[in-house]
């Protein structure tokens, strides 16, 4: 689209070419709306048979590149012996206060 | 045989209450038994545009939950003596538009009418679903504007997924319109054209009705336009598309930027 083409025809060729581009990609997703849903389902369900954590607590992003796309599961795992702390308001107190930080957290939380 | 058409688009605003008061009107004037029926549940508007708001005593969810009978609910138009209106409820109980009920109502008023005209509320929630839910037949309201199309195509796939006809394997007939079209700006590039929106949404075109202030001041008086202003242009392309709708062969005419003998006289009013 160059300069010269968007004075002389308006925007309408932008708009054309912007739909045509988005109602492909959405008509090929819209069998399968929920993709990510499902996804999302059955991933946790795998992962809690091992692991406690919030469900809350998850995040699943998708970036889509031009030829790749990411799927990013992030899912705060708390530390074992604070889940299973036999005083509730305690626990939760220790969780507001200092929250355990992301990622490092994979070999603590699973003993 | 009843004709069930929902009028449909997606996104709000692009003119379905006009469009459907003005189709009910246009074929109640051929001499056809219509009824015009309100889905917007809670935000009911089709009423107000048909003149008919001072005269609602039972609604649609009043039908539904027995509170009334159909014939009770019933408005009868006072201009056109075989054109009904069945208005929605004005209160925000969505949850009373039952699956059952809504067969149960249409089915009836298969019996009674030649042409029911659904109204559907804007979105793709329950009222929008349930507004297609039975229909033989779709009008797509469509404005050339991206966020417009982008909608309707999303309608088009829930009309061949969510229909009852659809899960029957058979297929709901599709009608475009294109409404608040803008032939100046189409021609200078600045609009999305007829053939554009046609292209990107392969769906056979039922009419295409200009931008006009005759569509604003039909809803003012509460007169749908076709019979307000019967010789104006949007109310000639809804004449047109009525006839479409009955299978007559009418040729499609793409609004040009008017130059006629007035224009030519002042100018261009409107850009």
């Amino acid at each position: 689209m160059t300069l010269f083409k968007l004075f002389k025809r308006g925007s309408a060729p932008i708009a054309r070419e912007r739909l045509q581009i988005l109602l492909s990609h959405e008509r090929d997703t819209r069998n399968r709306p929920d993709l990510l849903g499902v996804l999302r389902e059955e991933i946790l369900a795998v992962i809690s048979r091992h692991v406690a954590f919030d469900p809350e607590k998850v995040q699943i992003t998708v970036e889509r590149g031009n030829t790749v796309s990411t799927l990013a599961v992030d899912i705060e795992i708390p530390h074992r012996r604070r889940m299973a702390d036999p005083v509730p308001h305690y626990s939760r107190l220790a969780f507001d206060t200092e929250p355990a930080p992301r990622h490092s957290q994979w070999t603590n939380g699973l003993v | 045989m009843a004709n069930v058409l929902v009028v449909t688009s997606g996104k709000g605003g692009v003119g379905k209450t006009t469009s459907t008061a003005a189709l009910g009107a246009a074929l109640a004037q051929e001499g056809e038994k219509v009824v015009v029926v309100d889905f917007d549940v809670g935000l009911r508007n089709l009423d107000l545009v048909m003149g008919a708001e001072r005269r609602v005593v039972f609604d649609l969810i009043n039908v539904i939950n027995g509170v009334a009978k159909l014939p009770q609910a019933l408005i009868r138009d006072k201009r056109l003596e075989n054109l009904y209106l069945l208005p929605a409820s004005q209160t925000r109980d969505k949850d009373a538009l039952t699956e059952e009920g809504i067969a149960k109502v249409i089915a009836e008023l298969r019996d009674k009418f030649d042409w029911i005209i659904c109204d559907s509320p804007a979105g793709i929630e329950r009222g929008a679903t349930l507004a297609m839910r039975h229909a033989d037949a779709a009008i797509i309201v469509t404005n050339p504007e991206v966020s417009s199309v982008r909608d309707s195509d999303r309608i088009i796939g829930l009309l061949d997924s969510k229909t009852v006809k659809a899960e029957r394997g058979d297929r709901v007939d599709k009608h475009l319109l294109i409404t608040r079209y803008h032939a100046g700006r189409a021609a200078r590039g600045e609009m999305l054209s007829i053939d554009d929106v046609l292209e990107i949404l392969s769906t056979p075109l039922l009419g295409i009705v200009p931008e006009s202030e005759e569509v604003l001041r039909a809803s003012n008086v509460g007169t749908p336009v076709t019979l307000s202003n019967a010789l104006s242009a949007p109310a000639r392309a809804y004449f047109d598309a009525m006839r479409r709708l009955r299978g007559e062969d009418v040729p499609m005419l793409i609004p040009s930027e008017g130059k006629g003998f007035l224009n030519r006289l002042f100018g261009r009013k409107a850009a």
